[in-house]
């Protein structure tokens, strides 16, 4: 396959874009398929700590309630994913052990990328020699901007050689790309290069995961699949809060992926407050009772 | 010119803005001669549920500012009242308040507030201390406030009762949700707009009108609400379910049964400390 002609835009329409989404957030999701759905939610988080101040005790803090996210109910789904830096993965690789959760880890000079190329590589490869499942890595925005596209298609592809076999999610770093045309654009650079997933954001940058930016990506990932018959991800990440905005995206997922994007083999949440809410709501559906952030675990 | 009437709108105040009930519900209220006053929110679970969380929210910011702050902000409202107090009396002269009374009224909630502006930089002195022990330790107690508190506002002083029951719950550092009087709810939305207008941050006040036999179920079962607090008496049931639906989050449930809000027992200090708790330190010191 010929790789497409990316000085092409997409063109996105923006007022539809925005319009549809508007009116999927109206669905109402209750009771029984909302437990379902929250239950859904928590299995396809990637618990996540990326702070310049994360220790090893906060990273084996995380891994426990990946594993067991809520004490007093432990039949609730694991979470898909633990996502650190590269010098935590050993740490959290230990202590998911036997679990099948997931070790991802952030590389090649997150989250600016700013850093040269074979540093990025080596960057990657750290962390999958540390055990890392699955790599986040960055695209060179300044790059994008420039109209160098095939500069970032060549990087993306260059990082997917040195994942090996781990899965590679290429964040575009939406916030930083200000057209919906970029957003489709820098996706279809991404999914074209060996991309397994794309993510919205680094978490560093405001705006970070909005829903109008994940369904233009969303229509990328289904474009694609037409065109190739494969299967690529999704992860919107950061500014992801809420269960109602969690059970939001879910239905964006199922209304322009369908069902067989609704696993975690396809869609993650990148979150770190995400996960509590949810809890909170499981529980509220169960005991008919509003929860209280004091009786759940601050990290 | 010939001029229309515009009647008032009243809504609710939640997190420092005026929304209507979000289950469109309303109901009539009356004034003394059975004449139809207004429509009030008839609220549901789910503006509890708001009003809990904005609450807790703004319960952080209010309970770190300066106790002088406090005092400061407390003696802002009572002059904010001042000012309306023109309002205040229409209003309860519309129900059945003399002008003589309504006045009085309005008077006592005054002073109501800088009685309790003042207590604000002086209950900790009062009840907190310096603890003696045997060991090498130097030990003291400090009130902390309680949290987020749910209060019944008294059913037949609409706004002497309101005011009283709701300054020292936020004089302490208490952030509260308040259902107004079922029958009397319109002083307390213009008591809101005072409280809007006098520098208390959003959500430390958050005032529902509507049912209490319909939102007591979801003031007491909220986890989220640190104590329930009402002084009218209610039916045995509602206490019942009052008091079993705290238990399970261990919530506090403080009744404090007052006849007449004029009296000198319907203000002390302890109506503060109700919504206080205790943290005692042990500090090692050297011999």
């Amino acid at each position: 396959m010929s790789t497409s002609d990316f000085s092409v835009s997409t063109p996105i329409d923006q007022v539809s874009v925005e319009e549809r989404v508007a009116r999927l957030n109206k669905r109402s999701i209750k009771k029984e398929s909302k437990v379902q759905a929250l239950k859904l939610a928590l299995s396809m988080m990637d618990l996540t700590t990326l702070e310049g101040k994360d220790s090893e005790g906060k990273v084996v803090q995380l891994c426990q309630k990946a594993k067991l996210p809520y004490a007093p109910m432990p039949d609730l789904p694991k979470v898909a994913a633990v996502c650190v830096y590269p010098t935590m993965v050993r740490t959290a690789k230990k202590h998911v052990k036997g679990s099948g959760i997931q070790v991802a880890s952030v590389a090649t000079a997150f989250p600016s990328g700013m850093a040269p190329l074979s540093v990025r590589i080596d960057d990657t490869k750290f962390a999958v020699d540390e055990g890392a499942d699955e790599v986040d890595m960055v695209i060179s925005r300044g790059a994008f901007l420039s109209g160098e596209y095939n500069l970032v298609f060549d990087e993306i592809a260059a990082i997917k050689e040195a994942c090996g076999k781990a899965h590679l999610k290429v964040i575009l770093e939406t916030g930083e790309l200000h057209t919906y045309e970029n957003v489709r654009k820098a996706s279809d650079i991404a999914m074209e290069a060996g991309g397994d997933f794309i993510k919205t954001s680094t978490g560093k940058i405001s705006p970070a995961a909005t829903q109008p930016v994940t369904l233009v990506m969303l229509e990328a990932i289904r474009d694609y699949y037409y065109r190739t018959g494969k299967m690529i991800g999704m992860k919107p990440a950061g500014g992801i809060r809420t269960a109602k905005q969690a059970l939001q995206y879910l239905v964006l997922v199922k209304e322009t992926l369908g069902a067989a994007w609704l696993n975690n083999e396809y869609f993650r949440f990148g979150a770190s407050s995400l996960a509590n809410d949810v809890l909170m709501q499981i529980v509220k559906q169960q005991t008919g009772q509003y929860q209280s952030a004091d009786y759940f675990s601050v990290d | 010119m010939e001029h229309l009437e515009v009647l008032k709108t009243y809504k609710i105040y939640v997190g420092g803005n005026f929304p209507r009930t979000e289950s469109g519900r309303y109901y009539k209220v009356y004034d003394s001669e059975k004449e139809l006053l207004a429509n009030a929110c008839l609220c549901s679970r789910k503006d509890v549920r708001n009003a809990v969380k904005t609450a807790r929210g703004a319960f952080g910011g209010w309970k770190s500012r300066s106790a002088y702050n406090r005092g400061q902000i407390l003696y802002r409202i009572a002059e904010m009242m001042e000012s309306r107090r023109a309002e205040f009396e229409s209003q309860l002269s519309k129900i059945g308040f003399t002008a003589t009374e309504a006045s009085a009224d309005v008077n006592a909630s005054i002073d109501r507030l800088i009685y309790y502006a003042g207590w604000t930089d002086k209950y900790q002195q009062v009840f907190g201390s310096v603890n003696p022990v045997a060991s090498a330790h130097f030990n003291f107690s400090i009130l902390d406030p309680t949290g987020v508190v749910g209060i019944f506002a008294p059913e037949n002083s609409p706004l002497l009762g309101l005011v009283s029951v709701v300054a020292p719950v936020i004089a302490g550092g208490n952030t509260c949700v308040v259902l107004a009087s079922e029958m009397y709810p319109l002083p307390s939305i213009i008591f809101a707009e005072v409280l809007n207008s006098s520098d208390v941050p959003g959500g430390v006040v958050n005032i529902l009108t509507g049912k209490k036999e319909e939102l007591a179920e979801h003031f007491s079962s909220h986890v989220d609400v640190n104590a329930m607090m009402y002084s009218d008496k209610l039916s045995a049931e509602m206490k019942k379910l009052i008091d079993e639906n705290a238990s399970t989050s261990v919530k506090r449930v403080i009744k404090k049964p007052v006849e007449d809000w004029y009296h000198e027992k319907a203000q002390d200090p302890y109506f503060i400390i109700d919504v206080q708790e205790t943290k005692t330190t042990w500090h090692p010191v050297g011999f």
